[in-house]
């Protein structure tokens, strides 16, 4: 019955269902290498979907970058301001302020928040669990920077990669989950 | 104003048994109190916005909130306005609704929308229940599609639609969801929609599946139905289109599939587009011998 579509009348369908509006730009529906996998579930879990996952994490390792400073842990209180914020980024959005990181959406960070989603693992004592080591905080900044050079299709955005987040953001980021001082720590 | 006022005023206005005008006069001011901070999360009711009137309540608040307003869901408000608008003439041709067809035979609303979206021989393409309608408003009222489609959402020709739907939907609470996949269209929409659901695009690489693909999920405090599982497609489509209690509006399923794709960071959906449709269709067969329960009511 769930035949699979052509992808000329998938695009077709596409084409002409959606439109531009503010910065949600029509270009958005282009796929990277990255996305075109994770949208084929079934290919995924086959032998060659298997292979070719482990090349989009390879290709999403290489492309990222230590910060320019070499400074990796921010102010945590300004982490917190951004993982709290989920602005930015969708047609309502100017795109003029930067984008928030939307953390609490999916994760459990400073348990003091009660308002936290469940799609990601928890945060909570995030450095104190795993130490302070030079391997945690290269590790943390990784996934922040781009998830899919751990697993090709996590549901985690690729803040770094896809310039979602700014160097400074990231840092602060960082500084909420590994700066001993941080409440996540407590 | 505190969650415990607005109970209390809430709970007050419907026990006096005020009449229908007022009633949607409270849940307008309702609606204003309760619209700060949206924005900023997902249209979530509990987000962490400091001063946020709700900010460290529980779930269980809500519930019981919600269940207190569920014997008098203010959708009664549009169900009346639209049983209304589809009795009385209207539109250039000043002709009422009766002859309206929405899947068996005109104006057969018994059951009507448990059924849709399917496909319609007249307009050979699969409609759902918003884009039927603007059909016979075009056909037997001669309103223009555009007009509608244009409109922003709960103003204008859209208000009037989202009445029509409420009156239709209602027409359909307690039945079963039975949408068929006989037609060869209806099939190739079905499987249009599946590939929809999985694709993942724009700058968070975000599908529904992101959200929607697994059970007893949340983002923040909002739980997510899991779309690919009858149980949660049949809660999620049987409770659409729905009351909003967090913004005091009445929404239509394109309405949610709307601020679905706003937060998936996708462009814009064209209202009673195919793409639309056939997410709808994934949802509804999914949802299939789940209960109809719309109108609901929402946070």
């Amino acid at each position: 019955m769930s035949q699979e579509p052509s992808d000329a009348d998938f695009n077709a369908m596409l084409k002409r269902s959606l439109r531009a509006e503010g910065i949600a730009v029509i270009e958005r529906m282009e796929q990277d290498t990255t996305q075109a996998l994770c949208s084929d579930p079934a290919f995924l879990n086959s032998p060659a979907g298997k292979q070719k996952a482990e090349h989009i994490q390879q290709s999403n390792w290489m492309a990222i970058k230590a910060p320019s400073d070499g400074r990796y842990i921010g102010d945590w209180k300004r982490g917190e301001a951004i993982a709290q914020s989920g602005r930015g980024g969708t047609w309502a959005d100017s795109g003029k302020e930067p984008s928030g990181g939307g953390c609490y959406n999916c994760h459990q960070i400073d348990r003091k928040e009660i308002a936290y989603g469940t799609l990601g693992p928890s945060l909570w004592n995030y450095g104190k669990q795993r130490g302070y080591s030079k391997e945690v905080i290269t590790y943390t900044w990784n996934k922040i920077y781009n998830a899919k050079a751990y697993q090709a299709c996590s549901s985690m955005p690729r803040f770094g990669h896809l310039h979602l987040l700014n160097q400074q953001q990231m840092q602060d980021l960082m500084g909420l989950l590994l700066d001993p001082r941080s409440p996540v720590n407590e | 104003m505190t969650a415990h006022t607005l109970r209390l005023r809430l709970g007050l206005g419907l026990r006096l048994g005020l009449g229908l005008g007022l009633r949607l006069g409270l849940g307008l001011r309702l609606g204003l109190g309760l619209r700060l901070g949206l924005g900023l999360c997902l249209g979530l009711w509990l987000c962490a916005s400091a001063g946020w009137v709700f900010a460290q309540s529980s779930t269980e608040d809500i519930t019981q909130y919600r269940d207190m307003l569920s014997d008098s869901n203010p959708a009664e408000l549009y169900i009346a306005a639209g049983e209304d608008k589809w009795n009385t003439p209207a539109g250039p041709k000043k002709t009422n609704l009766k002859y309206c067809d929405l899947g068996l035979g005109a104006g057969k609303l018994e059951g009507a929308a448990a059924q849709l979206p399917r496909y319609f021989k007249d307009t050979d393409r699969v409609q759902d229940l918003e884009s039927r309608l603007m059909t016979c408003l075009s056909q037997l009222q001669g309103i223009s599609e555009q007009s509608i489609i244009d409109a922003p959402f709960g103003e204008g020709p859209k208000k009037d639609l989202n009445e029509i739907v409420a009156y239709v939907v209602s027409r359909s609470k307690g039945a079963i969801i039975k949408v068929s996949t006989q037609h060869p269209k209806e099939q190739a929409i079905y499987a249009l929609g599946k590939k929809a659901f999985y694709t993942q695009a724009g700058p968070y690489d975000f599908s529904c599946a992101s959200c929607h693909s697994q059970d007893a999920k949340r983002i923040r405090l909002q739980e997510l139905p899991n779309l690919t599982s009858p149980a949660g497609a049949a809660q999620a489509w049987g409770s659409w289109p729905a009351y909003r209690v967090s913004n005091g509006e009445f929404w239509t399923m394109q309405h949610r599939l709307n601020d679905c794709l706003r937060q998936q960071h996708w462009p814009y959906p064209v209202y009673g587009s195919d793409l639309t449709i056939a997410l709808s269709m994934f949802m509804a067969v999914n949802a299939n011998e789940g209960l109809y329960q719309a109108p609901g009511l929402k946070r």
